[in-house]
């Protein structure tokens, strides 16, 4: 109770600016929340002018509020003011699409050979999803899982080469790894289908090495054949999804003071124990950032099955793209979708609850 | 004998990280290597003999010319949109302390933690649903809802050791917000958009998956490809991502080049 009337006057000042704040984000808020409504057509009729209309007062009372409420005012509004334009692009054609695509999954299509599927809580696509595709969905995850793997087994030890050896070389070796992101992923692909086919160089070196054996023994090869098989299809993700994996490790081992290094050493460490219990376990929110940009992507992927796989190593991605723009099966595709979605969602929040990381860009 | 198994185990890693650089390079050598194949049939896909003719016709193919055409003109627009969206959300970010940042930070990741396929066919289901036919349009604003979060966060974090008090010094003296922000900010914070922008610019030219559902009859050049590869794949395919390539190296090496001048500059 031993409040001064400067502190009081401070804290009504504050009070008033916290005021401002709340609003701030409230006309964010309300404003993203009425664009999902428009998008996604959940409000019809005349209801769509009442709510375009509250959207524009929502934009114009900030306005209002920001001219009227003097520098102090304007200071507090203007993040959300910087703001508002990206992210309501983001609530029209991120957010509300996923409602649409919702409520496309619990569409039917009325017939065969229609376009328009009608909304009637038709929960039977889920059912046809999981059973009709039990399968692309297991192969999706485990051939994504084996790359990501694939991709920490090889991205790290480049990455740590280049971050603690690299020397004044570091930043070229760095971009020779961004260099792949510049040339078409497609063309990159089939580049490897070239490269992997029956006359390609790749069984050429193999045979000339008398190598064949032991990768027919390690199931990589299968009668003489490398393409169209489940070995082909995970190279396929690793090489495609590597740099992703490689810069967010680099990134943070970048951050690793080489000092504590040698200090392990100092104190008779010898290297391997000082890199198991300092590097990596600093390196770790590198690890999982590149795991999430690994896994996530290489999950929905359905170029490389179609390239590098066979009838039999197709993914979900292939289910979806297939039942969606092929077969114009919508509703069936939008569930295969938001299953897709909803697992790797749960098994991200697992994985950041396991691993505990905040930073993720 | 301890120091000569370091010395092993030393060269062993070097070598093995050498080999996953090669690894990642042996598709780009081969494209730029197929450029210059005269392939026999429709497929560019087995070598054959030596030539420089594709290059001398690099637009022969005129459906394929046309979807470049396109893919560029998709690119310079969603990029120029998407980078004034996003820097504008990064200054937000890194400039401000505000109510709600954390829980807007983690709703700009989502869509860079969501499946291609996922934001594709969720964005097709929205215009199908409003009736909306997909076309140029369409991909335009595709390509800017993933570009937005991309380029807000690598902005964000190239203004990370921004020293805001700058702008107070300017503001102390006299000058405007706004003359304060075009004077002073804006150039500071200028190298991290562009490099935001170039690499952006990249991700739209080579969108293929949120593209193939958005697209409608446009073609761009990924969709071109994919779309002939059931019957020909030609080698001004190899030669146009070869300009792709070395346009987008220089422009990153330029980029490399300034900022390590600068820093020669400012150390």
């Amino acid at each position: 109770m031993a409040a001064t009337v400067v502190e009081s006057e401070q804290g009504s000042r504050a009070r008033s600016g916290r005021h401002v704040e709340r609003f701030g984000l409230a006309a964010l808020l309300v404003a993203g929340a009425l664009v999902v409504l428009l998008g996604a057509r959940v409000v019809t009729g005349p209801v769509v002018i009442v709510v375009t209309a509250l959207l524009f007062a929502t934009i114009v009372s900030l306005v209002v509020v920001a001219v009227a409420g003097g520098p102090e005012a304007r200071r507090q509004l203007a993040p959300y003011g910087l703001l508002k334009p990206g992210m309501l692009w983001l609530a029209l054609f991120y957010l509300a699409p996923l409602f649409t695509l919702l409520k496309q999954s619990l569409s039917t299509l009325p017939s065969r050979f229609a376009v328009d599927a009608e909304f009637d809580w038709n929960f039977g696509n889920y059912a046809d999803a999981l059973t009709d595709f039990g399968g692309q969905f297991q192969r999706g995850f485990l051939y994504a899982g084996v790359a990501t793997v694939l991709c920490i087994v090889i991205g790290y030890p480049l990455a740590y080469v280049i971050a603690f050896r690299g020397g004044r070389w570091k930043n070229s070796l760095l971009g020779l790894v961004v260099v792949p992101f510049f040339t078409s992923y497609l063309i990159r692909t089939i580049a490897w289908q070239s490269l992997l086919a029956d006359s390609g160089p790749i069984i050429g070196w193999l045979e000339r090495f008398k190598l064949t054996g032991p990768m027919e023994s390690l199931r990589i090869m299968d009668d003489g054949r490398l393409l169209d098989s489940a070995a082909a299809v995970i190279g396929g993700l690793t090489y495609n999804f590597l740099p992703f994996m490689i810069l967010p490790i680099y990134v943070s081992l970048e951050k690793v003071n080489p000092a504590l290094v040698d200090a392990a050493k100092d104190l008779y460490s010898p290297s391997t124990s000082a890199f198991l219990k300092i590097v990596l376990p600093l390196s770790l929110p590198g690890v999982f950032a590149g795991t999430l940009l690994t896994f996530i992507p290489a999950a929905g992927d359905f170029i490389n099955a179609e390239y590098l796989g066979n009838p039999n190593t197709t993914m979900i991605g292939n289910s979806i793209q297939d039942q969606f723009l092929v077969q114009n099966n919508t509703p069936l595709a939008a569930a295969m979708s938001f299953v897709l979605m909803a697992i790797i969602t749960v098994a991200v929040l697992v994985y950041t609850k396991v691993l505990g990381t905040e930073e993720l860009a | 004998m301890r120091v000569h198994r370091t010395k092993v185990a030393r060269w062993g890693l070097n070598i093995y990280a050498a080999f996953g650089l090669i690894y990642l390079f042996v598709p780009i050598g081969w494209i730029v290597w197929f450029s210059f194949n005269q392939p026999k049939g429709r497929f560019n896909l087995v070598w054959q003999e030596f030539t420089l003719d594709n290059w001398r016709h690099p637009f022969s193919n005129e459906n394929l010319t046309d979807s470049f055409v396109e893919s560029v003109k998709i690119a310079a627009l969603s990029t120029l949109i998407a980078t004034v969206l996003g820097s504008l959300i990064a200054i937000a970010l890194s400039r401000y302390k505000f109510k709600g940042s954390a829980g807007l930070n983690l709703f700009l990741v989502l869509p860079l933690t969501t499946p291609e396929i996922v934001l594709g066919s969720s964005l097709a289901t929205l215009f199908l649903d409003a009736d909306v036919t997909r076309g140029f349009t369409t991909v335009v604003i595709a390509h800017v809802m993933f570009q937005v979060s991309f380029v807000a966060l690598t902005v964000r974090a190239r203004v990370r050791g921004f020293d805001w008090t700058l702008e107070q010094a300017a503001q102390d003296l006299g000058a405007s917000p706004l003359r304060t922000f075009w004077r002073v900010t804006f150039p500071l914070i200028l190298p991290g958009i562009l490099a935001a922008a170039l690499l952006s610019f990249a991700l739209s030219i080579d969108d293929f998956i949120i593209t193939l559902f958005n697209a409608g009859s446009l073609s761009t050049f990924p969709l071109y490809i994919y779309g002939s590869f059931r019957v020909q794949f030609p080698p001004q395919a190899n030669v146009l991502a070869t300009v792709i390539l070395v346009a987008s190296v220089s422009l990153m090496l330029i980029g490399v080049v300034r900022s390590s001048r600068r820093d020669v500059r400012a150390g």
